[in-house]
């Protein structure tokens, strides 16, 4: 009924002899929440690092909307349609927030004024730059960050670091937003607000979700799908209760 | 025979070149960064072979120890106060400072020296021939004592503990430290080490030319970082293959009189295409940024 | 249209006004002859300074590369600015026109070279960039230096036409105001924007679409460009050009403006710029011989203690409390209590949860790996 929004095929890549992940085959729909689980090391982190152009796979593709977006530089990709955010937070530290959020809105058709309109101040440079700053403040309020606005990026505690990040990753208007491990580091409290943000962006923006997470409870609360990785191999997929519960991911998990 | 004797003579600017650019590239592959300074440490190291000159020594190898030594500790100076604070800041600032540090050194020596390029004799040696090859003795003495040093150095990384450290630090700082691995202390003798082979240089940079002043290092040092380079930054043998590949070029550019007068613009433009196609350089490993 | 004049922001415009009234002043003082040859000479330098160190101060502290090569940038421009205007003066006159047409020249040559040495030296950084550029510089000294005497003047130099000394320096001033305000529309508009965001974590910003190399093209093209005009300006200032005065030192004396002006801060690079080189010419009298380098040494003595103060890790603390910006707040009468009021905000922000809904979340160990339903099957 929905359409497919991300498509992998086959995908895999290997760091000299170590194959970091191989064969991984997954389906994304239109609006899901889908999550991407597994044990330390087990090549999820890879696996945004070459959805977002960091590396280029080995083998295997991958289409955004049936676009075929393998080995594209990492701009080009974001233009397309995949944001992220990082594991550890990657965040303009000396810009205040606002303008965190403002670079995310760079490439945007409708805030387009060429760097000659800008140097020239012509009148397409004003109306641009306050469109942004509105649109900036939207997208802030969204994740709850609107009063920070002036404060500089670094200042801000690391639960609203993370929040910032999305922010960030959203004003680009992503088809397919990449979340590493989005509540890491936040305590209980923020990580239930997180969800529900989460929730509300997804119907928001329209945008499908795909995120690696550790905190299970967090995953089985958003995500109706998952695929579990264990040494770049795929262990389990499907609805996120049947693979959760699937003994070899527990296995894996626990050990033994 | 000229051909010979060019490239005796290519090896020989090669060799201290190689010098030079082991401290950069031991500095570089430990502490990750680039000592513009490196170059003027073998200016100091000139001077002290001078002041040793002209007193009542007057000793060459003496003032070759004194070199070392002074060279060694202001090494390990410079970087506890300069360099040390500034471990995890960007490496612009790094970059920055040893800049600083460089010009510092450069105006200091000329405060207290004067601008005026002094004479260090340190050994006549006159030429060897053989077989109708005339070749100055102070070529074979550098060729020969840099075989000698690196070979040592070779052997001191490989198989003393401390060497093996050094490789461990250069290779993850973190992993290091939690092995135990004193990695401050690996700094100061990589500094120190670095220290004591641009003494070593300026020492053979002497024995060929004698004229000294501030800014002896500072060419020298800008080419053996483009040795470094070129032959793959953080490879000791790398160093070697670069500081050769070098002076064989200067030598023969040398002597052709058309394109001798852009000899310093032929290096960089070897350094600059080098960096483009290959930036991991002819030794070096290609490194993977971490996201 | 009173509402017009509250809205402009004041702070950005008022080094054009301080450099605007420079002019005006100087510029009346020189037709009514107080000005003596040396001073318009001092205002030329100061100029040039300020043009160099503004434009290294995009490259370095807005996009946070290295670039040793300025001098040699300014190399170009003031060697092929000044043989335009010999080529152009027959057939131009030695008016005006000769001398705008030539900088043009000049300045529009060097940016080329800024572009096609940064396209393929762009794909480097730190280090590396900072090396390439260094290079440059000393290939286009070596170049020019081996010239012919009738081409360039090879080593003796190239003598440039003389133009009016009073109608230069105000050229000059005007040259400065473009600068400022081209860079700092750049700067400050959303191509500025993505420029500090390459500066502040180029991996965030391609992952955000920012095209990092066509901006580090951009920045390149426009800071040579700047460059260029400033080494044309200083031929027809010295009369002559020789290619001895653009080695890496004077990229790196460039650099010192820089980073005393603070890194990132146009209003600091003039000052600093300005200061540098008033002192330079004043203390040529005074400092001779040996002396001389005295400042050199000064300048290496401030280059390490400010990059050192601004940068070590360990002195974040010590810098939050002893700064410019506490100082100055101390004199507005900002007491300590006002920062901490403004400070404690963050924690106001409501989250949108209550303890116990969380709570009721959560769940007890060994229900770990049994998953909650998903909200939105609701069965």
């Amino acid at each position: 009924m929905s359409t497919t929004v991300l498509k992998i095929e086959n995908l895999g890549i290997s760091f000299g002899g170590l194959k970091a992940v191989q064969d991984l085959n997954l389906e994304i729909k239109e609006k899901q929440l889908y999550g991407l689980v597994g044990p330390n090391g087990a090549g999820k982190t890879t696996v945004f690092n070459m959805l977002t152009g960091v590396y280029k796979p080995t083998t295997g593709n991958f289409y955004l909307d049936g676009e075929n977006l393998t080995g594209k530089a990492q701009d080009v990709i974001n233009q397309k349609g995949i944001a992220r955010t990082f594991q550890n937070i990657r965040l303009f530290n000396n810009m205040t927030v606002i303008r965190n959020v403002m670079v995310g809105l760079h490439n945007r058709p409708e805030f387009k004024c060429g760097v000659f309109a800008s140097i020239f101040r012509l009148p397409s440079y004003y109306k641009t730059e306050k469109a942004m700053r509105q649109k900036a403040k939207e997208i802030l309020r969204i994740v709850g960050l609107e009063e920070e606005r002036n404060n500089l990026s670094c200042n801000l505690p690391y639960g609203k670091q993370r929040k910032l990040e999305i922010a960030r990753a959203l004003a680009t208007n992503p088809r397919l937003l990449c979340l590493d491990e989005p509540a890491a580091g936040m305590n209980p409290n923020e990580t239930a607000d997180l969800m529900d943000i989460i929730k509300f962006i997804r119907d928001e923006f329209n945008v499908t979700i795909l995120l690696i997470e550790h905190d299970m409870k967090f995953v089985s609360g958003l995500c109706d799908e998952v695929t579990v990785l264990n040494f770049g191999t795929v262990l389990a997929q499907g609805k996120t209760r049947d693979a959760l519960n699937d003994p070899e991911v527990i296995k894996a998990y626990i050990g033994g | 025979m000229e051909i010979i004797e060019t490239l005796l003579n290519g090896m020989s600017i090669g060799s201290t070149y190689a010098m030079i650019a082991l401290g950069y590239t031991m500095v570089y592959g430990i502490a990750k960064m680039l000592n513009f300074a490196h170059g003027d440490v073998i200016m100091v190291g000139g001077y002290m072979l001078f002041i040793t000159m002209a007193s009542a020594l007057s000793n060459p190898i003496i003032g070759l120890i004194f070199a070392v030594v002074v060279c060694m500790i202001l090494g390990i100076t410079i970087e506890k106060i300069a360099y040390k604070p500034l471990r995890g800041a960007s490496p612009l600032a790094v970059l920055i400072t040893a800049i600083g540090v460089s010009y510092l050194l450069q105006s200091t020596a000329q405060m207290i020296f004067g601008s005026a390029p002094k004479m260090v004799i340190l050994l006549d040696l006159g030429n060897i021939e053989f077989g109708g090859l005339k070749v100055p003795v102070y070529t074979l003495i550098t060729l020969g004592c840099s075989v000698v040093i690196m070979l040592v150095l070779s052997l001191f990384v490989k198989y003393t503990k401390t060497g093996r450290a050094m490789i461990a630090v250069s290779e993850d700082k973190g992993a290091a430290q939690l092995m135990g691995i004193n990695v401050n202390g690996i700094i100061t003798i990589t500094f120190a080490i670095g220290s004591a082979l641009a003494a070593f240089a300026g020492f053979f940079m002497l024995l060929k030319s004698p004229s000294l002043s501030n800014t002896l290092g500072a060419m020298p040092g800008i080419k053996a970082f483009t040795a470094a380079v070129i032959g793959g930054i953080g490879s000791i043998p790398g160093a070697m293959l670069g500081g050769l590949l070098m002076g064989v070029v200067e030598a023969i550019s040398f002597k052709i009189p058309v394109i001798a007068p852009y000899t310093d613009a032929i290096e960089f433009l070897i350094l600059i295409v080098i960096l483009l196609v290959r930036p991991s350089g002819i030794l070096g490993r290609k490194r993977r940024e971490k996201v | 249209m009173a509402n017009m004049f509250a809205k402009i922001k004041w702070k950005h415009f008022i080094n054009y006004i301080v450099v605007a009234i420079a002019m005006i002043v100087f510029g009346v003082m020189s037709l009514t002859g107080a000005l003596s040859s040396s001073t318009v000479y001092l205002l030329e330098k100061i100029a040039i300074a300020i043009i160099l160190a503004v434009s290294l101060s995009v490259v370095v502290g807005f996009l946070g590369e290295l670039s040793l090569g300025h001098a040699g940038f300014m190399c170009i421009g003031a060697y092929l600015g000044g043989k335009a205007s010999l080529l152009l003066e027959p057939v131009m006159g030695d008016g005006f026109l000769t001398l705008i047409v030539s900088m043009i020249v000049g300045g529009a040559i060097a940016a080329l070279c800024g572009a096609v040495i940064g396209l393929p030296a762009l794909r480097l950084k730190g280090d590396y960039l900072a090396i390439v550029t260094l290079a440059f510089g000393e290939i286009v000294r070596s170049i020019f230096m081996n010239t012919k005497k009738e081409s360039f003047g090879g080593s003796l130099g190239l003598e440039t036409p003389r133009y009016d000394k009073d109608i230069l320096f105000i050229i000059a001033f005007v040259f400065v105001l473009i600068t400022l305000a081209v860079l700092q529309n750049l700067i400050r508009s959303k191509h500025g924007r993505a420029i500090t965001s390459i500066r502040d974590n180029e991996i965030a910003s391609k992952a955000t679409g920012i095209n990092v190399t066509k901006y580090k093209l951009i920045v390149f093209t426009i800071s040579s460009f700047f460059a260029g005009i400033a080494g044309v300006l200083y031929s027809f200032s010295n009369y002559t050009v020789q290619s001895s005065k653009f080695s890496y030192n004077y990229s790196i004396e460039i650099l010192v403006m820089v980073v005393l002006g603070g890194m990132g801060s146009i209003n600091g690079s003039i000052i600093a710029a300005t200061l540098i080189t008033f002192l330079d010419v004043k203390l040529q009298t005074i400092l001779t011989g040996d002396l001389a380098v005295l400042q050199d040494l000064f300048y290496a003595l401030v280059l390490i203690i400010l990059v050192i103060y601004n940068n070590a890790p360990a002195l974040k603390g010590f810098r939050e409390t002893h700064n410019l910006k506490v100082l100055l707040d101390r004199f507005r009468k900002h007491s300590p209590a006002d920062r901490k009021d403004d400070e404690a905000k963050w924690d106001r922000v409501p989250t949108k949860i209550s303890m116990d809904e969380v709570l009721s979340v959560d769940l007890q160990p060994q229900t770990t790996y049994t998953p909650d339903k998903p909200k939105k099957e609701g069965k």
